[in-house]
C-alpha cells in the first residue's frame, strides 16, 4: 500500500505543478463550457416580431394576461407608417405587419422569404382574432383547449454542452497526460529506475489512474458547478450521479488510449500530435461540440464507434433526461471494454527504453 | 573473501552488432570495480545487463548468489543503481524525490532525510530536481540508490559533466559508499578517476574485455606511466563515435 500511496502522491504533485497541463486540462474546457453556455443561451426562443400600424382593437383592448402570454411569442412595435412597416417585412427585420381596416378587418402581411415563421406569426394572430370574435358574440366558446407542459425533450444550450464538453475534457485530459506521461517516464528512465525498484507494475499503473481519476472528477465537479449557477440554469436532478461512474469508467478508457499512444511514441511530439490526431475528431465526432441530429448517416456510422460518443449520451441521459442505470451501465461496460482493447494494444507496443 | 558479482560470458547482439561479445569477470565483496572503454565499448549494455535491466542473449550475471534475470525483487532489495541519466520525478523537490524512492522500498522518511544530509543536500531539500546543479542532482541521484542501504551498488557515469570542485566531492562520497563495506561497481571513461577510486578494473572494447586488474598492475605491466596510458595503448587512439 505505501508504494501506492507515494507513488500516488508524487505523480499528483507532479501534474498539479505543470501549470500548463492544468490549464489545458481544468481550465481551457471550462472557458468553451463558459463561452458556449453563454453564446447559445437563448438560441431557438427568438420571437416574432409584428409591426403595429395605429390602432388595432383586437391587440389594444387585450386583457392584461393574454397581452403576456402574447408577448412571450411576439413582439410588437408600434408604428405609424404603413409604408415603412412593409418595407421591415420586405427586408426581414419584422415578421409581419398588421394595422386595422374600418369594419373590424384586421390586415396582415407577411414575407414569403420565411414561410415557417410567417406560418407561425399566422396561426398566432388569427387565434387572437378568432378569440376577439367569440368574445363579441356574447356566448362562451363551443370548443376550449387547454395546454400543459410535456416535460422538454430539447435540449437547452447547457444541457446539451455540460455532457458533451465534459466528455472531450475527461478525453483530453485521460489521452494526453497517459501519452506524455508515459513518453516522458521512458525518456528519463524513471521506468527503468522503478524496474529496479521491488515495486510491481499493479501500483504504479493504478497510482497513475487514481490521479487521473481524482482528476476527471475534479474537471466533473467544476463543470457541474458553473453549469448549475443561476446564469447557465442546468437543474440536477434524478439519478445524475451516475456521472461519477460513467466519468471513471471513461477516465480510465481514454487513459489506456493514451498510453497504446506514449507506447507507440518515441517522443512527446509524437504522442502529442498522436493524441490530437485522437481526441479533436473523435470530438467532433462524438458530438461534444455541435449535434449530430442533422449529420449525415456515415458520420453517425462512424461516431457509433466511438467511445466518447456514448460517453458523452449516456452523461446526458443521466444529467438532462432523467436517464438512470440502463442508460449509464451498458455504457460503462463499453467503456471498460474499450480499456481492455487499448491496455491490450499498449502492451504489445511497450517499449522500456527509447532507443 | 566472498564473491559478490559473478559474470559468465554474456552476450548481446543488436541486428548484427555484436554490442557485448563474451565478458566475464568477478567482482568481490567490498571491491570497487571499475568497468572502463571508449565510447560504444559496451560498458552500458553490460552493466545494464549486470544489473538486470537487459536480458543477455547468452551467459548469466549472478550478484550475491542469484541470477539477476530474470527480474528478482529480493535481489532488488539488495542493489542500489543509479542510471546515466537523472531518472527523477517531475516538478518534485529534493526531499520528496527521495522519500518517494525510500518508499518503494518501505523506507521511511526519516532515513530518506538522513540520507539527503549524507550527501549534503539538506539545504537543497526543497529544491525542485530542474533547479539543481549538475552536481547536486548527481548527489541526489546517487542518495536516492543508497537510501535503502544496499550491499551492491552500480553507478553509471556518475561524474560525466561536472566541475572538478564537484568531482572530487563526489570522489570522497563514492569512497565513504566503498569503506563503509558495500561493493560498488561503477562505469566511467575518466581515468584518473579510476585510477584514484578503483581496486580493479576491466578495460573493454569493441563489447570484449581486454585487461582486468589493480590499475598499478596493468600499468606495470604494460610498462606505461598512468592507467591512461594503459587504456590509449589497449584500445588505441582513433576517434570514437
Amino acid at each position: 500500500m505505501k508504494p501506492f500511496v507515494s507513488l500516488s502522491k508524487a505523480m499528483a504533485l507532479g501534474l498539479l505543478r505543470d501549470r500548463a497541463s492544468v490549464f489545458f486540462i481544468l481550465i481551457f474546457p471550462l472557458m468553451f463550457l463558459a463561452l458556449f453556455g453563454a453564446l447559445f443561451k437563448d438560441a431557438g426562443v427568438s420571437r416574432a416580431t409584428v409591426v403595429q400600424v395605429g390602432a388595432v382593437e383586437v391587440f389594444d383592448d387585450l386583457p392584461a394576461k393574454a397581452r403576456a402570454g402574447l408577448d412571450d411569442v411576439l413582439e410588437i412595435e408600434k408604428s405609424g407608417d404603413r409604408a415603412e412597416a412593409l418595407e421591415k417585412v420586405r427586408d426581414g427585420d419584422a415578421d409581419a405587419a398588421v394595422w386595422e381596416e374600418p369594419g373590424g378587418k384586421v390586415q396582415m402581411r407577411v414575407s414569403a422569404a420565411d414561410p415557417v415563421q410567417a406560418g407561425s406569426v399566422g396561426g398566432v394572430l388569427r387565434s387572437v382574432v378568432d378569440q376577439a370574435s367569440i368574445a363579441a358574440t356574447g356566448q362562451e366558446p363551443a370548443y376550449t383547449l387547454t395546454g400543459g407542459q410535456v416535460e422538454d425533450e430539447s435540449l437547452k444550450a447547457i444541457q446539451y454542452f455540460t455532457p458533451g464538453l465534459l466528455g472531450w475534457a475527461v478525453a483530453m485530459g485521460g489521452v494526453f497526460s497517459a501519452a506524455l506521461g508515459l513518453v516522458s517516464w521512458r525518456k528519463k528512465r524513471i521506468l527503468r529506475r522503478l524496474w529496479l525498484a521491488p515495486v510491481r507494475a499493479g501500483p504504479v499503473i493504478s497510482a497513475r489512474l487514481g490521479v487521473n481519476m481524482l482528476l476527471a472528477f475534479g474537471q466533473t465537479a467544476i463543470f457541474l458547478l458553473v453549469a448549475t449557477i443561476p446564469y447557465y440554469g442546468l437543474k440536477l436532478d434524478g439519478d445524475w450521479w451516475l456521472v461519477i461512474p460513467l466519468v471513471a469508467c471513461g477516465s480510465v478508457a481514454f487513459m489506456s488510449m493514451g498510453f497504446a499512444i506514449g507506447a507507440w511514441a518515441k517522443t512527446e511530439d509524437a504522442a502529442n500530435g498522436l493524441a490530437q490526431i485522437v481526441v479533436l475528431p473523435m470530438a467532433f465526432l462524438s458530438g461534444s461540440f455541435f449535434p449530430l441530429d442533422e449529420a449525415p448517416p456515415w458520420v453517425r456510422t462512424i461516431s457509433e464507434v466511438l467511445p466518447l460518443k456514448h460517453l458523452v449520451q449516456a452523461m446526458q441521459d443521466v444529467l438532462t433526461r432523467g436517464g438512470s442505470w440502463s442508460d449509464a451501465l451498458p455504457v460503462m461496460g463499453g467503456l471498460l471494454l474499450t480499456a481492455a482493447v487499448f491496455t491490450a494494444l499498449a502492451h504489445r507496443l511497450f517499449r522500456w527504453d527509447a532507443s | 573473501m566472498a564473491t559478490a558479482i559473478s559474470v559468465q560470458d554474456l552476450r548481446k547482439r543488436y541486428g548484427d552488432v555484436h554490442a557485448v561479445d563474451g565478458v566475464s569477470f568477478e567482482v568481490r565483496e567490498g571491491e570497487f570495480f571499475g568497468l572502463l572503454g571508449p565510447n560504444g565499448a559496451g560498458k552500458t549494455t553490460t552493466l545494464e545487463m549486470v544489473e538486470g535491466l537487459r536480458r543477455p542473449d547468452e551467459g548469466r550475471a549472478v550478484l550475491l548468489g542469484e541470477p539477476s534475470w530474470p527480474r528478482n525483487p529480493a535481489l532488488l532489495r539488495r542493489m542500489g543503481v543509479q542510471l546515466q541519466a537523472s531518472a527523477f520525478f517531475e516538478k518534485l523537490t529534493a526531499r520528496e524525490q527521495i522519500r518517494t524512492f525510500a518508499s518503494l522500498y518501505g523506507i521511511g522518511d526519516e532515513r530518506a532525510d538522513a540520507m539527503l544530509a549524507e550527501v549534503g543536500l539538506t539545504e537543497k531539500a526543497g529544491t525542485r530536481e530542474d533547479k539543481l546543479s549538475g552536481g547536486q542532482a548527481q548527489r541526489l541521484s546517487i542518495a536516492c540508490a543508497l537510501v535503502h542501504d544496499p550491499e551492491l551498488v552500480f553507478l553509471d557515469e556518475p561524474t560525466t559533466g561536472l566541475d572538478p570542485q564537484a568531482r572530487r566531492n563526489l570522489w570522497d562520497l563514492l569512497r565513504g559508499i566503498n569503506a563503509a563495506g558495500r561493493t560498488v561497481v561503477l562505469t566511467t571513461h575518466y581515468m584518473d578517476e579510476a585510477e584514484v577510486l578503483c581496486d580493479r578494473v576491466a578495460v573493454m572494447d569493441a563489447g570484449r574485455i581486454l585487461r582486468i586488474g589493480a590499475p598499478a598492475e596493468l600499468a606495470a605491466e604494460l610498462e606505461a606511466d598512468s592507467l591512461e596510458d594503459v587504456f590509449l595503448q589497449l584500445t588505441g587512439r582513433e576517434y570514437r563515435e
